[in-house]
């Protein structure tokens, strides 16, 4: 288990301190795929470097398994870090040695040598994918190819946390999906709990059990992804959760409903057989689609029909499709 | 015709130029390759450490020092490399006789060529450890890299073609300076060429030592160059040298 306890984090700038987290206190059970979503700027990968102190909170505590890291000296922190894995948005392999030898690496630091260490980064490269690429260079690689490559290089000193740093922000939309397959996988096969810095909400809506929303350095709320998404409390919640380009305080007060593509096989006739099939013309909002792999991803706001009936058949029939989630959009006009 | 000779090669007679030659220029050769390679070899043992010690010994490095330490390091680099080789070579030269015991003699310029050099050594490798990206050095802290490990597992292997490049500098950069060692009694293509050469106007055998540096300078160059281009993981035959060679830019001399 993983607890933060009111984490602050100033930097000094040239024109005084700057607060970059204020005040985080979160919890991350074991097992969890953990998300921390928030916009750029918001303190999410100060947030990450905390859990293994690549940065040094100002105030508070980082408690992993009832132990204080920030306790600890430099030696042991320096052992601890090695049961913390963590992969990045540039991937940062080690770009002279070949791909096997980058998986061997956190082994080799580790004072692990002999046969067992090369097997055991094959067994790795089977794991990831990419069983050819061992003696393969990491400029030879695609993007997906390196991360992949990371993520065994991850997993070779045999985690219990997978830190993602914006992992698949540098990758195209289909590789993400595979690179986020994996790091699912990983995470239920091998039980390693994953915490994942993203600013995209469709990477928290495929993979991770929970989330914690960050904006300006203050956690703007925590809970399960079903939860959070369908009642976003706060206003940076809700501006994460919802379609961009919607502006909130233009929306009806009530009718609109939340609906989220989770690989459909496409999104537009959906509303086109609510209009001929239910006979309920819905207005749309606001969306945020994009088409993978011919499967459709995204979240649109719809607007109902006034008429109590009309909208309860919408809403049974949007309810009846095959991997769309819906929710309806609370009051929040106060 | 033979005022134009004398003008071109000197007052000497060709024959006995290269009499001389004969007798002088593969002791002169043996000498500057012998002079410039213990050289680099000691400057590199002193001013590998020194760079390496000026990337991670900064505020934010992988192993920060004292910061008086650190302005100190720097100002002994500085110092010295602003000292012109020349006045240098005269400076020393109580120090060689310390160490060698005398004051002339190609073993005796090796001292003065190591003062000059590994500060410009120590800058080159600090260069080129600068390249280092900060990702993979972050990555290695978060696998529990000690700081040691990350000098030796991490940096210096990532930088090595660079490390490889300014190698080449420094190599070519104490032979011509080597060379110019001879002003003062050292040994090697230099003192030939002023001794024969210049004071005894054979300028055929100036023409030779010279001649012969610049073939060693290429030489090595090209040696360097492919050597750094064949090590570097991070170019695949398709990028080819001219992108390696655009990278490497212009290195000034130690002085």
């Amino acid at each position: 288990m993983i607890e933060l306890k009111h984490i602050t984090k100033r930097f000094p700038t040239a024109e005084g301190e700057f607060t970059a987290l204020n005040d985080v206190s979160l919890t991350i059970g074991d097992g969890d795929i953990f998300g921390i979503v928030g916009m750029s700027g918001a303190g999410k990968s100060t947030l990450v470097r905390c859990l293994n102190l690549l940065e040094r909170p100002s105030e508070g505590q980082v408690v992993i398994d009832g132990e204080d890291l920030c306790a600890m000296s430099t030696k042991e922190l320096t052992r601890r870090r090695r049961s913390i894995s963590m992969i990045f948005q540039h991937f940062n392999l080690l770009m002279q040695r070949t791909c096997l030898d980058n998986i061997c690496f956190p082994m080799e630091i580790a004072g692990k040598k002999g046969p067992e260490v090369k097997k055991k980064a094959r067994e790795l490269l089977d794991i990831v994918g990419l069983p050819d690429k061992a003696d393969a260079y990491p400029a030879q690689l695609s993007g997906g190819q390196k991360q992949r490559i990371a993520i065994a290089r991850a997993l070779a000193s045999d985690p219990k946390i997978l830190l993602c740093d914006e992992a698949t922000s540098a990758l195209d939309p289909k590789t993400t999906r595979d690179i986020l397959r994996l790091i699912q996988d990983i995470n239920r096969r091998l039980g390693i709990t994953v915490v994942i810095i993203t600013h995209e909400m469709g990477v928290i809506e495929e993979i991770c059990s929970h989330v914690a929303i960050l904006d300006h350095g203050v956690l703007q709320e925590t809970g399960t992804v079903e939860e959070t998404f369908s009642n976003p409390k706060t206003e940076a919640g809700r501006r994460l959760v919802y379609p961009d380009g919607v502006v909130l305080d233009q929306l009806p007060t009530s009718h609109v409903i939340r609906i989220a593509f989770n690989g459909s096989s496409s999104y537009e006739p959906l509303i086109a057989s609510l209009a001929m099939d239910c006979q309920v013309k819905v207005n749309i909002l606001g969306a945020d689609t994009r088409n993978v792999d011919g499967k459709a991803f995204g979240t649109m706001l719809l607007g109902l029909p006034e008429d109590a009936g009309e909208r309860e058949r919408a809403i049974q029939y949007i309810k009846n499709q095959p991997n769309v989630t819906m929710e309806e959009v609370h009051d929040y006009h106060g | 015709m033979d005022e134009l000779f004398g003008t071109l090669f000197g007052n000497t007679p060709l024959s006995q130029q290269i009499a001389y030659l004969q007798m002088e220029l593969g002791s002169a050769i043996w000498e500057t390759i012998y002079s410039t390679i213990v050289a680099t070899f000691f400057s590199y043992v002193i001013g590998l450490p020194l760079g390496v010690i000026l990337v991670t010994g900064e505020k934010g490095g992988v192993r920060p020092l004292p910061g008086w330490l650190m302005k100190v390091l720097n100002t002994v680099v500085n110092l010295l490399r602003s000292v012109p080789f020349l006045i240098l070579m005269v400076m020393v030269i109580p120090l060689s006789r310390m160490i060698v015991g005398t004051s002339v003699g190609t073993t005796a310029s090796i001292i003065p060529l190591i003062c000059a050099a590994f500060p410009f050594v120590a800058r080159l490798v600090e260069a080129s450890l600068r390249e280092t990206d900060k990702g993979i050095l972050e990555a290695a802290q978060a696998m529990g890299c000690t700081p040691m490990q990350i000098i030796r597992k991490v940096m210096l292997p990532e930088a090595l073609p660079s490390l490889l490049i300014g190698f080449t500098t420094a190599f070519i950069t104490i032979l011509s300076y080597g060379a110019m060692s001879g002003a003062i009694g050292g040994g090697g293509l230099g003192s030939l060429a002023i001794n024969y050469g210049y004071q005894r106007q054979m300028y055929f055998i100036l023409y030779v030592s010279v001649v012969i540096l610049v073939v060693m300078v290429q030489v090595f160059q090209s040696l360097g160059t492919h050597f750094a281009v064949a090590l570097d993981r991070r170019v695949t035959n398709k990028r080819s040298k001219s992108a390696r060679k655009a990278h490497r830019g212009e290195k000034a001399g130690f002085q």
